[in-house]
């Protein structure tokens, strides 16, 4: 097991935690859902905006390690602009890279900045830190249930 | 630390704790964790086991396994005299007054449940009041609010001050008529905070309330005195006093368990069993249904024997010097801010520092072997308390070193670097 911290903590995650992207509140009509990790504590809140099926606008707000917050601020600028079905097949590729189980250069390529996070594999316990914002991107995107998303 | 603060008289001078000899008791404390010695600081989360402990286990395992109070056989008389033996080192670890008063459970949260459940369920009335410090750790609440919706009465807080102690005021102007349960955390795991259990005890006396302490941080770095306490139960687990996981002890008086009723049935806990009625097996008995960790329990008996050796004398000024030490240097790197700063504190010390997540700082201590813990430490009324979502928390033991804390410095200095 190679365990280095700058495959973990490299720049571009430190730049996002430092200075998370649409890190703001998105007003109604945008739909939100809450997402919480019991295990650790850490709680964000993911808007979306979709039209026509597109999602127009996708914001957080939220605390948490730096590895969350990056996580969450990487995946708005990823899925802006993209179709409803398309960032919910991201998710799931970003779950894969996190796990360790994205087999494929090009699968990992077309993650595009996503990739910084694969370090995040390595590191089990850290995973959920990583995954929390997609999971509550999900449910945002299906229409948010009254209870928190959880990682557990 | 400042040992069982206010109960004990003033004790002979330390003997002086070697420590390079206490490590070479813990066969874990010269492995290395990602290439790095292991430097472990999450001592209130669990501590590690000595020798004596791990040969204890290993010889009920592989010499004298047989089920207790049971067997005619060699076997099961020499398993049951080693599991029967350790409630004496039990009682007198305690100082209770009675053998029979100490139950071997799974450990504190199991004791505290069992008492929520048989004593709290059985004799609760609707609007009656549960007292809790804000401080108390979740296993120490949760089983309180479950009595008090199966029996409508009502859990309250006790507020704590800045510096993470029992506001007493506060608490003196909550007890009342209506009051019939305080519970308090000797030592908080969160804070480090030494509570004045002898005095919030006999306050709640007065007002009529037994007392409920969670003895789960004190037992393995104080010498504990029901007696001198005064409370009424008593709970403690055995891993986080150096022993197995799985056990743990509920002290009672026999007053109070000799009026409850069993909270579970089963063997070994009762007198006659018929269709038409059972009678109840006396003190402990009563409150250990089923076939107990006999292992464990004997590896707790084997734990208590150490720390005995060892000495609270020893343990209490080595510790003391260890968390001034980590006090004084955590709290000069730059952005450190120290939550719980009682006047009485353990070995506990619980940060935040500016810029790093407590779970980026567990991490990148980790890469360089130091071991802490990072989150809420199952006290999240602590942490809404002191307005943070999360702490880091290095806890020492007796076999932890100056050394070791300076890695913990080291690594504050790497994180801070990391994340600038
Ligand atoms: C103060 C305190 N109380 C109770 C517990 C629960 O102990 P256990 O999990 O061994 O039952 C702990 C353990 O973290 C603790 O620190």
């Amino acid at each position: 097991m190679s365990r280095d911290l700058n495959e973990l903590y490299q720049s571009v995650i430190l730049d996002h935690n430092k200075t998370p992207r649409n890190f703001h509140e998105l007003p109604p009509p945008a739909s939100h859902a809450d997402g919480h990790n019991p295990l650790c504590g850490d709680r964000l809140t993911v808007w979306v905006d979709v039209e026509d099926d597109t999602v127009k606008d996708v914001a957080f707000l939220g605390n948490g390690c730096a590895i969350s917050k990056a996580s969450a601020s990487l995946m708005t600028a990823a899925v802006k602009g993209k179709s409803r079905a398309d960032a919910m097949a991201l998710a799931d590729e970003f779950q894969k890279l996190v796990t360790g189980k994205l087999e494929g250069a090009a699968e990992r390529k077309a993650l595009g900045k996503l990739q910084a996070l694969a370090g995040v594999s390595e590191y089990p316990v850290r995973v959920k830190c990583a995954s929390l914002a997609w999971h509550t991107l999900k449910a945002a995107l299906a229409g948010a249930p009254a209870e928190p998303i959880t990682t557990e | 630390m400042a040992l069982a603060a206010s109960a004990s008289p003033p004790r002979r001078p330390a003997a002086p704790l070697d420590v390079e000899a206490v490590r070479r008791d813990f066969p874990i404390l010269s492995t290395r964790v990602n290439g790095k010695p292991l430097v472990y600081l999450d001592n209130a989360a669990t501590g590690q086991r000595p020798l004596a402990v791990i040969e204890a286990v290993r010889r009920s395992m592989a010499e004298q396994n047989a089920n207790v109070h049971r067997g005619v056989h060699t076997l099961s008389e020499q398993a049951t005299l080693a599991y029967d033996a350790v409630r004496e080192d039990a009682r007198a670890f305690l100082n209770a007054p009675a053998g029979h008063e100490v139950i071997f459970v799974r450990g504190t949260t199991e004791g505290i449940n069992l008492v929520a459940q048989s004593y709290g369920r059985t004799t609760l009335r609707p609007g009656d009041e549960i007292l809790l410090t804000t401080m108390e750790h979740h296993s120490n609440i949760v089983p309180w609010q479950i009595v008090a919706g199966q029996t409508g009465a009502v859990v309250r807080a006790i507020p704590i001050t800045d510096a993470g102690e029992v506001d007493l005021d506060a608490y003196r102007s909550l007890l009342g008529p209506r009051t019939k349960i305080v519970g308090v955390v000797h030592i908080s795991n969160a804070l480090g905070t030494i509570n004045p259990v002898a005095e919030m005890t006999r306050l709640a006396h007065e007002a009529g309330a037994v007392v409920v302490v969670d003895g789960a941080q004190a037992a393995p770095h104080t010498a504990v005195d029901v007696q001198a306490l005064g409370c009424d139960f008593y709970a403690c687990s055995g891993h986080k006093m150096f022993g197995p996981t799985g056990v743990g002890l509920l002290w009672g008086r026999t007053e109070l368990l000799d009026a409850m009723p069993p909270w579970q049935g089963g063997g070994d806990m009762i007198h006659t069993v018929s269709f038409t009625g059972t009678t109840f097996a006396p003190l402990p008995a009563k409150f250990e249904a089923g076939t107990p960790a006999i292992a464990e329990v004997i590896g707790l008996g084997a734990a208590i024997r150490y720390l005995r050796g060892i000495g609270f004398d020893a343990i209490g000024a080595w510790e003391h010097a260890l968390l001034e030490r980590a006090t004084a240097l955590v709290s000069a790197v730059p952005g450190v801010r120290l939550v719980g700063t009682a006047r009485q504190k353990a070995g506990v010390l619980s940060f935040t520092l500016a810029g790093v997540h407590p779970h980026d700082l567990g991490t990148i201590l980790d890469a360089d072997g130091v071991a802490i813990r990072a989150g809420h430490h199952c006290a999240q009324p602590v942490m809404d308390r002191f307005g943070v979502h999360a702490t880091a928390r290095a806890s020492f033991a007796f076999y932890n070193t100056f050394d070791e804390i300076d890695a913990l410095v080291r690594g504050l200095h790497r994180a801070r670097e990391v994340f600038a």
